[in-house]
């Protein structure tokens, strides 16, 4: 039986990673996420876990590298300035090949920036975001039940590829009220023998990111590597809102697709055939999913709140000879269904020259 | 008779034992080489050695063991046999 | 014929990397009695920091985690909270805990996180080839401080265990030093006061060791004992700086029995 609740975005991640029977936050307070770490810090106790305020985001990220290598299922939530400290934690974590949950409400940025919503970390985490050659799992909800239902499904994935898992949202979702559908608790933790238990009955384990032996760290980097492939066959989320004939398809995510939406509705009402493609895992990204639909178009706009960063890898999803164009709002601002929909009508009616773009 | 054993195989040389050992019962041997490429520590199976352990104590590398005649009780976590 | 000094069985039996003179052996080797003494192989995690010591996986049967530079007691709070009845410690060199991981230190003792710290000081950083490190001596020559660690450029060593000793969360902080046996007994004991401190679930314990890196000091051994002796020591001066444990260890009768006793 569903429960049905009004709810915050930032609290219902929060309630999410409890019924995903996470018990371990650790945090360092940062605008606009603070409601997660304050929620956490009354609930975890509740149920017997350990909400820990540290002394920065960088003890933050360790100490759940520490509680993730016990065995546990741990989380730490903070928005751009912290989870650029988090970067060396999180390429550690990859590279010692340990699961946990990284939720960024993202800030305005470069440097401190402002804490209005804007989607400029999107490189950031999905590039990995330290040094060396990984990957996060990267889930982009675009409502409150997403970031209740993707902060439960990214806790089961990273426990089940051994690999860290970020939550990109912002302020607009973590602020926001919308109701939502309470799963019962339904936690299913994958036996994780690798943990550091104590050597009782087993011999001595070792978690660790040094190889220092001549071709270990090529044989552990392809090992990693056939880890992103798997996800990329297996894992893909995306929504697609895609018509018969499509004179244009439309890409975004986030909170940005909530207003891709409604310029798709404006323009649908207006006679205009356009699909919409959203990516809900950024990584791995749907990019057979677009390559498809662009085929049949041949037109992809994208939309983004920043300069054009999923732009690129929607430029390399696409099918060969589509145009591409990108509309971008950085820095803050919010692209209105009405600018949306004027850039359809453009780009529809438009002939070749006024894409960017040609792939 | 006391004694101890060093397991010359593994020694660096650093001559802390040599420097322990008040009856200087313990030189390093500038004839050998050992596979580290050291010359190693030796023990001279002097009748004067009393088993105190303090080669043992300093020693870096773990390679002496102590053995006493007259067997006082050794620490539980020496794992002694 | 009895056996009185061997190998501890939780020190696996293999060549250290260390160099020739190093003390780091030694901090092993104390680990291991202790953790067979008090039967912890089974339920003890070790956190060692990066450096010379990261290695301690190769030598001690016990389940380990690597840390980021500087914040192995970070990852040990994660460790510990998770399993507040396991053993946990971490292995820290002078630039890990006292540079790069000094605020994750302070914190982790402020708040009597309970896990046990071991600190080797040499003064130097030894795996990066022989740089200044915070506990550097004042004009003591590294290969960035050529000309000796000039105070009015460098600063000062930094004292680890006054500046850790003070704070509430902290049950236990000392120095101790290795370069004679004699100190080493010392060492030995003020090991299992920080052992204690954890199991009894008193809070925060830190040791510090003085040690020798004679290939970084570009001394012998022997010229390293004595450099210990007559600079490091006036530098650092040994002592329990706080011990809240009660006066009289429950294994301090043991001692009588030791070999050492004898003499």
């Amino acid at each position: 039986m569903a429960k049905r609740r009004m709810m915050r975005g930032s609290i219902a991640l929060a309630e999410g990673a409890i019924t995903a029977g996470c018990r371990y936050y650790f945090g360092y307070p940062i605008t606009p996420q603070n409601e997660i770490s304050e929620h956490l810090s009354s609930r975890l106790p509740e149920v017997g876990g350990v909400f820990l305020q540290a002394e920065s985001e960088i003890a933050s990220i360790n100490m759940m590298l520490g509680a993730a290598a016990a065995g546990a299922r741990a989380m730490t939530s903070s928005s751009g300035p912290g989870i650029s400290l988090m970067q060396e934690g999180l390429s550690y974590m990859a590279g010692s090949e340990l699961p946990g949950l990284v939720v960024n409400i993202t800030r305005l940025g470069p440097g401190l920036g402002g804490i209005a919503a804007c989607q400029g970390d999107y490189w950031q985490a999905t590039r990995g975001g330290g040094h060396g050659d990984y990957r996060l799992i990267v889930l982009a909800p675009n409502s409150v039940q997403e970031m209740h239902d993707l902060a439960i499904r990214a806790l089961h994935l990273a426990d089940q590829y051994r690999n860290p898992a970020m939550i990109l949202a912002d302020a607009i979702l973590g602020q926001m009220m919308e109701p939502v559908n309470l799963e019962p608790p339904l936690v299913e933790i994958p036996p994780k023998p690798w943990a550091l238990t104590g050597a009782r009955g087993r011999k001595a384990q070792l978690i660790k990111s040094l190889y220092l032996a001549d071709g270990e760290m090529e044989k552990h980097n392809w090992k990693m590597y056939a880890k992103y492939q798997r996800l990329q066959e297996a894992e893909v989320m995306v929504e697609e809102d895609l018509e018969e004939q499509m004179d244009l398809l439309l890409v975004s995510f986030g909170s940005c697709s909530r207003m891709v939406n409604s310029a798709v509705a404006l323009a649908r009402s207006r006679g205009y055939r356009v699909g919409h493609i959203r990516p809900i895992t950024l990584f791995p990204f749907p990019s057979r999913e677009i390559r498809e639909a662009s085929r049949r178009v041949g037109k992809v706009l994208t939309v983004e709140m920043n300069t054009g960063q999923m732009w690129e890898d929607v430029r390399l999803a696409v099918h060969p000879g589509t145009l591409c164009r990108l509309l971008a709002r950085p820095g803050g601002a919010i692209p209105a269904p009405k600018e949306i929909f004027e850039e359809i009508e453009k780009f529809v009616r438009a002939g070749d020259h006024f894409a960017e773009n040609i792939c | 008779m006391n004694k101890i054993t060093i397991r010359e195989e593994r020694c660096k040389g650093c001559a802390y034992c040599v420097l322990a050992c008040k009856r200087e019962l313990i030189r390093i041997d500038p004839e050998r080489i050992n596979n580290l490429g050291y010359n190693p520590a030796v023990f001279s199976n002097g009748e004067a050695c009393t088993g105190c352990a303090l080669c043992a104590e300093i020693c870096p590398e773990v390679l002496i063991e102590v053995f006493r005649e007259r067997g006082k009780v050794a620490l539980k976590w020496q794992n002694a046999e | 014929m009895q056996k009185i000094f061997a190998r501890p069985a939780t020190l696996l039996d293999t060549g250290f990397h260390f160099c020739p003179g190093c003390h780091h052996g030694i901090v092993h080797r104390l680990l291991c009695e202790m953790l067979d003494h008090y039967g912890l192989r089974e339920r003890a995690v070790g956190v060692p920091g990066v450096g010379c010591g990261v290695f301690l996986y190769d030598y001690i049967d016990i389940d380990v985690c690597e840390a980021p530079h500087g914040r192995a007691t970070a990852v040990a709070t994660g460790i510990k909270r998770v399993q507040p009845d396991h053993f946990v410690f971490t292995y820290q060199g002078d630039g890990d805990l006292g540079a790069i991981g000094t605020a994750e230190v302070i914190h982790a003792a402020n708040r009597g996180e309970n896990f046990t710290v071991i600190f080797v000081n040499n003064a130097v950083y030894g795996m990066t080839g022989g740089q200044m490190a915070p506990t550097t001596l004042l004009g003591q020559c590294t290969t960035t401080s050529p000309a000796g660690r000039d105070s009015r450029n460098d600063g000062y060593p930094l004292h680890l265990a006054e500046l850790l000793a003070p704070l509430e969360g902290v049950a236990f902080a000392a120095r101790v030093s290795l370069h004679t046996p004699a100190h080493v007994k010392k060492a030995r004991r003020a090991l299992q006061r920080a052992f204690e401190t954890q199991l009894e679930k008193r809070g925060f314990s830190f040791l510090e060791f003085i040690s020798a890196c004679p290939t970084n000091w570009r001394l012998t051994p022997y010229q390293s004992v004595e450099h210990i002796e007559k600079n490091m020591l006036r530098a650092f001066p040994l002592g329990t700086y706080k011990d809240t444990g009660a006066p009289a260890s429950a294994a301090a009768p043991e001692e009588e029995d030791t070999a050492n006793a004898v003499l």
